[in-house]
């Protein structure tokens, strides 16, 4: 398992699966009644938020606290950094307090790699989506999702997505979602296809590994899994479709369209949803819309990322073994 | 489990016939001392304890006739020296659907070396139900305890010196039942 987790593209299959398993174990924490465990008690994590996001955010709080760590919750507004200070100065900061982890949110492309490779800080540094580059625990936790749902609960253990055919559909451009389940996707084995406007395609596509389409109805009866992004209006500088109703009858996901998709196939977004333009309520509401399980998988998912990233000392792997090793009985 | 490196010269202190014999001792010990063995649950610790834990809960049944639930306690996230070792894979934890509330728990492992595993057994248990009592079964107990922990069914008691290893190999994971004696090399 590698330090940091910067970009789900780093990310073996192997690695992929093993906190795809791990995720699974932790899932189970959550049906106790003491949903807590004790593993990274006395260790600080800093969630460093430069940017809004609450769900994001209390998914890493939450899932910071079952493993019993202290959180330190560091929001941009109000902070120094809107009087001037810098990420390095941020990191030193951090770097001084003993902070053992930084999950980071920034809205520049490339902050966390910066903040990981920079030397600023020597903790592990966990990208929570960085401007339109990578989300990677997201990607995690939706491949969790369809894993569970396309595969099976127990039957997936150590199994990974090889085969299955999942469509994004939607504002690809500004989506780090979009970039981060391209990656992984691809290493777990699934058959990835791009479904959005010509406009919102961003250039350089063609060297994704996934297919590209322009028409959703072709591709949603041969999806076992359709993922709605949002269309992030916030990021866009021009107009990129003429009027929200031409976007919405051609890219949206509404009842009609949803009974060309096989029976098994579910339907994904990352939320927060816009509904009734991309998703429509009777989509959203339906059983097999996944929305609430993903945010119940995002908890999971950091755990496990949060565990393996931080649960042992890697270093420790080529110290000279002392006397009680062998399973420490 | 850790790389660990064993020397040829290992050599058998329990053979296949050995450890079904002691197991139906065991078996017929837990009888004895649960009155029957109406209220009992074994839990095995990962991975070798929980395919003991399956075997005595088929003796157990065959001597009281009665079902016994069985399931498996993995006790990575509540070990003491998670932050000296690189991070492990995380083994299964289930627990028979009626719980553990009330019930007389034994837990069940293969070698009892310095204690701090049940240590961690006993920690995990608490967050997950209040048994009536907590019993251990372990098939090798080789000494060194860390902790105040001891047994309460032992399948072989076997004085070993830290130099030596005790490695249990079962028909289910290794392909074959022994326990292996043998000496530490470097690693």
């Amino acid at each position: 398992m590698m330090r940091h987790l910067i970009s789900a593209a780093d990310l073996t299959r192997d690695d992929a699966v093993l906190i795809l398993d791990t995720a699974e174990e932790m899932a189970r924490v959550a049906d106790r009644p003491i949903k807590k465990l004790p593993t990274l008690r006395g260790r600080t994590i800093c969630n460093l938020f430069f940017e809004d996001s609450t769900r994001t955010r209390i998914s890493f709080e939450a899932a910071e606290k079952r493993l019993s760590a202290d959180v330190i919750n560091f929001a941009a507004k109000g902070s120094s950094v809107s009087k001037g200070e810098s990420l390095k100065d941020t990191a030193q900061t951090l770097e001084a307090m003993g902070v053992d982890a930084v999950v980071i949110r920034h809205g520049a492309s490339g902050a966390p790699y910066r903040l990981a490779t920079s030397g600023w800080i020597d903790a592990p540094v966990v990208n929570a989506g960085d401007g339109t580059h990578q989300h990677p625990t997201q990607a995690l936790l939706d491949a969790f999702t369809m894993r569970r749902r396309l595969v099976g609960r127990d039957e997936g253990l150590g199994k990974d997505l090889n085969g299955r055919r999942i469509t994004l559909v939607g504002d690809v451009l500004h989506s780090r979602v979009a970039r981060s389940n391209v990656d992984l996707l691809h290493t777990l084995g699934a058959e990835v296809t791009l479904v959005a406007p010509p406009t919102l395609v961003p250039v350089g596509v063609e060297t994704w590994p996934c297919e590209i389409s322009y028409d959703l109805d072709s591709v949603l009866p041969k999806s076992d899994a359709v993922m709605m992004l949002r269309v992030q209006r916030e990021r866009m500088n021009a107009a990129f479709f003429p009027t929200e109703r031409e976007y919405s009858r051609r890219y949206g996901l509404d009842g009609d369209r949803m009974a060309k998709m096989p029976e098994h196939a579910i339907v994904m977004h990352p939320g927060p949803m816009v509904r009734g333009m991309e998703i429509t309520a009777e989509v959203a509401d339906s059983d097999r819309c996944t929305v609430i399980e993903q945010v119940a998988n995002g908890v999971s998912i950091r755990m496990a990322v949060l565990y393996l990233l931080l649960g042992g000392n890697d270093s420790a792997a080529t110290a000279p073994s002392t006397t009680r090793t062998e399973e420490s009985k | 489990m850790d790389a660990q490196q064993y020397s040829d010269d290992a050599r058998p202190v329990l053979e296949a016939p050995d450890i079904a014999r002691v197991l139906t001792r065991i078996a017929h010990e837990i009888v004895e001392r649960a009155k029957g063995a109406d209220d009992v649950v074994l839990l095995g610790i990962p991975t070798r304890g929980v395919y003991l834990a399956r075997r005595l809960a088929e003796k157990l049944e065959s001597i009281t006739g009665a079902k016994i639930p069985v399931g498996s306690l993995d006790i990575t996230m509540y070990r003491d020296d998670l932050r000296l070792k690189p991070a492990r894979a995380i083994g299964r934890t289930e627990i028979p659907g009626d719980g553990i509330d009330g019930r007389l728990v034994v837990l069940v492992d293969d070698v009892l070396f310095s204690g701090r595993t049940i240590r961690a057994a006993l920690d995990a248990l608490g967050d997950i139900g209040r048994p009536r009592a907590v019993q251990l079964a372990v098939l090798v107990d080789r000494g060194h305890r860390e902790l105040p922990i001891r047994a309460d069914y032992v399948g072989k008691n076997l004085p070993t010196s830290l130099r030596e290893t005790v490695k249990v190999q079962l028909a289910e994971e290794d392909g074959r039942d022994t326990v292996l004696l043998g000496t530490r090399t470097a690693s």
